[in-house]
């Protein structure tokens, strides 16, 4: 084979389809599994729960977190550093209430929705990428944090921007941001 | 970026999620507590070929599409053990950062490709624990070798197996027209 140089872009692009693809394909077999919009959601959630609760390891692993004293540092990490090093893009980061404990991520691209031109007819309450929610919930789980994830706003419903909410939900516990190995 | 990660983990949960639902999946309803070759014999064995089918059709679409993105030069391929190397080599590094470790060629139109070491397997186990398990986490990356060989231009089925893990062996059988 040739041009070993020019391969190497194209077989990126080609990895970074592969999850895209793969995440598609799966949101198109649970709207044949599901009938209803929330049932998907629902499960996607779930898958995405699953996922987190490993991811963080991984993500814990590779990035070498310092200690995190407040909520805002972990959404700030959350958007800088695990959205970057998994996804790409950098969503912003804004605090919603005074006892800053609620906070959006806002989206400006979406890696995950490359494909995807608009939501499938009669599926308008799909929540698309609902994945990302519970992989953000299941990571912060793990490290002893409860939280709700939802998505506040979706540029696939026809919002203007992606927002996903995250509202932390108990104290944050000093002694244990980070799962200790 | 870590997408071998992302996808590694998300074929994982994949596997554990649709398995789980039975061969009638109604809406929430899933067929009982996520385990393998639970329930009676004759409904796990159907449940059980139907799930296998439905990983290795969203292999198959994904395979299509990554077909579809693959550098223009690589469709004018001349000979079909151009494009048996070409899966072994180029498609597997893009999308597991590994060559295939070997190709034969058994008779006209069957190859087998083998990897010692494929990575779907290796967070599993080593050797013969979890051999039964190992065909649902083949059965995605069988279907992605036919979809990509479908946009390819040649239609072929692919199947899998194991003799023990990490190591698999993809059978490639090419239709003829």
């Amino acid at each position: 084979m040739s041009r070993p140089a020019q391969r190497r872009p194209e077989y990126h692009k080609i990895n970074r389809d592969l999850f895209v693809l793969t995440y598609g394909a799966l949101v198109a077999q649970l709207c044949k599994d599901y009938e209803k919009d929330e049932d998907v959601n629902q499960y996607l959630d779930k898958m995405g729960y699953g996922i987190g609760t490993r991811l963080v390891e991984d993500f814990l692993a590779r990035s070498c977190v310092g200690r995190c004293h407040s909520y805002s540092e972990i959404a700030d990490i959350i958007a800088q550093v695990a959205f970057k090093m998994y996804l790409g893009i950098t969503p912003s980061v804004t605090c919603n209430n005074s006892s800053r404990n609620e906070f959006s991520l806002i989206l400006d691209k979406n890696p995950l929705v490359e494909f995807v031109e608009e939501l499938p007819a009669g599926r308008s309450s799909l929540c698309y990428c609902n994945l990302l929610c519970g992989i953000i919930r299941g990571a912060l789980e793990m490290v002893h944090l409860a939280a709700d994830v939802t998505f506040l706003q979706d540029r696939l419903k026809g919002d203007s921007v992606t927002e996903i909410g995250i509202t932390f939900l108990k104290k944050l516990d000093e002694k244990k941001y980070r799962r200790k190995k | 970026m870590a997408d071998a990660v992302l996808f590694e983990f998300l074929h994982t949960e994949m596997v554990a999620e649709l398995w789980a639902q039975g061969p009638d999946p109604g809406p929430g309803v899933s067929a009982g507590p996520r385990r393998v070759g639970g329930g009676s014999e004759g409904r796990d064995e159907k449940g059980r070929k139907m799930n296998l089918s439905v990983l290795e059709g969203m292999g198959f679409r994904v395979g299509q599409a990554l077909g579809e993105r693959l550098p223009q030069e690589t469709l004018a391929f001349r000979e079909e053990l151009d494009v048996l190397r070409f899966l072994c080599r180029d498609l597997w590094v893009a999308v597991f950062q590994k060559q295939m470790d070997g190709q034969r060629t058994h008779h006209q139109g069957t190859y087998v490709l083998q990897d010692s070491s494929f990575p779907l397997l290796v967070p599993m186990a080593s050797g013969l624990q979890y051999l039964e398990e190992a065909p649902k986490f083949l059965a995605f990356t069988c279907g992605l070798l036919r979809g990509t060989l479908s946009t390819l231009g040649i239609e072929s089925s692919v199947t899998a197996s194991t003799a023990a893990l990490p190591t698999c062996k993809f059978q490639v059988v090419i239709q003829q027209p």
